[in-house]
């Protein structure tokens, strides 16, 4: 009896501490106590867990304890920051198969006795938890390059995604009914790893942040199912905060695009519509390393817009070079950050950060826009679409509304590319036709290596 | 159980409400390890996976819980070591020399 309280009392401390965890992680420089106090929570409620009475034998939890932390530990350690994503697509599919199996071994003990409503919140933690684990896997494969990481889109592919999800309640429903029905459970299991499946194949890269955000409320959602199914308040806590999370990121990933999630889900961006005939040849210009070096030592400050490209050419350590010269120079460097700069929310902070440029200098899009105008030098680096003015004023532009980064406004605009070609949406970027732009044309690992180089090499001549 | 339903209700609706208001609040600076952390939070799962592997109340159960704990486990260890992995690197400007 006495157990019964401390398992209890292990749990509600445990959900009291990832709450401050979540709490302390809100600001840089109390975020690794949250860690330790998450840590603290989890290590409780495993000892609350190891603790039940209905524990007959220890065998197989160690052996699952070892496996799993052979698994997690090295992933954790040796995976570089730009692979952050792939990992974190990975620990969702993780999180979803854990509950959906745990609901699968409920379902065959438990299926003469289920309540309607066990049934039913086994059924959702089932459901989220198979496609999560799909979906989660093939979020990964493209990131990783295993799958083509470019939308595949074919007529109907919405009806025939809708219609497979709702086969997939349908028989949830059925079930819900007559739990007694076992042939239909496989039957559910496998329409929602399918669904999983071909939920993902219309994605492309620059909608995994929304996705990956998305599918991370899933599983903190089947998580919380369990909590229901099992009677367990601390993983219906858990569940819950992991659930809010995920919804908060992919909203504000949703916002930061100016779509919704009908529109990434079912949108198929990347195939779209060149706005046809509206591409008139314009000119660009182009400069060497020399000048636009000498133009950025001259500066008093320079806004720094890294993007996804940035990470591609693995360019972070040497921006970090360049924002050493510069500083050394008196001249004030800031980064400006989209939020979906990178492939997961706030990809790219960790990529600076991991290049040790300091946190300080990071600065999102509404807190750095109104600098830009009295910026001397904006340097877009690897970013495209979150730059380009036509999502400003024009209203034919399949980007019209996003918001973007008034790098513009600047008094000079200098964009490192390797060629003319356009970004990911399809569409020709008008900032780099302006009087006041600069390209530089190149891989933006070599040219930031030739512009420290002019800078330092210039110092060594005066 | 129409008590404990209810009850299991209140629970879950206010952790949601706790969870928007703490989470709002982070530093978009954190998202990614923000994202990591309720993920190594989220592997509570492991709670319910070890209960059922070691009930052994059939094969079946015992097989997946420990596929389960697996799984679970390595959200733990590897979710909070990223986490705190990340966050070293997030260092404020140093005195200029």
């Amino acid at each position: 009896m006495i157990t019964t309280y401390v398992i209890q009392f292990t749990y509600v401390a445990a959900a009291a501490l990832f709450i401050l965890s979540l709490k302390w992680l809100g600001h840089p420089t109390t975020a690794r106590r949250g860690v330790r106090v998450g840590e603290l929570g989890m290590a409780l409620a495993i000892v609350g867990a190891l603790l039940h009475t209905e524990i007959v034998s220890y065998q197989w939890i160690l052996v699952g304890f070892v496996l799993g932390s052979a698994i997690g530990l090295p992933l954790a350690v040796f995976m570089p920051m730009t692979h952050v994503p792939q990992r974190t697509a990975l620990s969702h599919a993780f999180g979803a198969l854990a509950a959906a199996l745990v609901g699968t071994s409920e379902y065959y003990l438990r299926s003469g006795e289920l309540s309607t409503f066990t049934m039913a919140v086994l059924s959702v933690e089932v459901i989220l938890g198979f496609l999560t684990f799909t979906g989660s896997l093939m979020a990964f494969g493209k990131l990783q390059d295993l799958v083509p990481s470019r939308p595949i889109v074919y007529p109907g592919q919405n009806a025939v995604n809708l219609s497979l999800l709702a086969a997939a309640v349908g028989c949830a429903v059925y079930l819900v009914r007559n739990p007694g029905s076992s042939a239909l459970f496989p039957v559910v299991a496998g329409l929602s790893l399918l669904f999983g499946v071909l939920l993902l194949v219309p994605i492309g890269g620059a909608d995994m942040p929304t996705v990956i955000a998305l599918l991370n409320s899933y599983a903190g959602l089947s998580a919380a199912a369990m909590g229901f199914l099992l009677d367990n308040n601390l993983l219906i806590v858990a569940g819950a905060l992991d659930g809010s999370s995920g919804f908060i990121l992919s909203v504000i990933m949703c916002r930061a695009m100016n779509r919704s999630f009908t529109n990434v889900l079912f949108g198929g961006f990347g195939q779209v519509r060149v706005a046809a005939g509206r591409v008139e040849q314009r000119s660009a210009r182009s400069a060497t390393a020399e000048d636009a070096a000498a133009i950025l030592e001259a500066a008093s400050s320079v806004i720094i817009i890294p993007g996804y490209g940035m990470a591609v050419a693995q360019a972070q350590h040497k921006v970090r070079e360049l924002y050493d010269a510069l500083t050394r120079r008196g001249v004030d460097v800031k980064f400006a950050i989209h939020p979906v700069a990178g492939r997961m929310p706030g990809h790219m902070n960790v990529l600076l950060a991991e290049a040790d440029i300091p946190y300080d200098r990071l600065l999102e899009m509404e807190e750095i826009n109104p600098e830009f105008p009295r910026a001397d030098v904006s340097l877009v680096i690897g970013a495209n679409d979150v730059t380009n003015p036509a999502a400003r004023h024009d209203k034919a532009s399949p980007i019209y509304g996003m918001p973007i980064l008034d790098v513009d406004k600047a008094r000079t605009v200098m964009v490192i590319k390797r060629s003319m070609s356009p970004g990911f949406a399809g569409i020709d970027n008008e900032l780099y036709y302006m009087e006041k732009t600069m390209m530089l044309f190149g891989d933006a690992k070599h040219f930031v290596g030739e512009l420290v180089k002019e800078m330092t090499g210039a110092r060594l001549g005066a | 159980m129409p008590s404990n339903l209810e009850s299991a209700l209140f629970v879950f609706l206010l952790a949601t409400f706790v969870g928007f208001e703490v989470i709002r609040r982070v530093s978009p600076l954190l998202h990614t390890p923000l994202m990591s952390l309720t993920n190594a939070i989220s592997a509570i799962s492991l709670v319910g996976s070890i209960v059922i592997t070691g009930a052994e109340k059939s094969q079946l159960s015992v097989i997946l819980g420990t596929i389960a704990v697996v799984c679970s486990m390595a959200n733990v260890v590897g979710g909070f070591v990223i986490t705190d992995r990340m966050l070293k690197m997030f260092k404020k400007r140093e005195p200029r020399q």
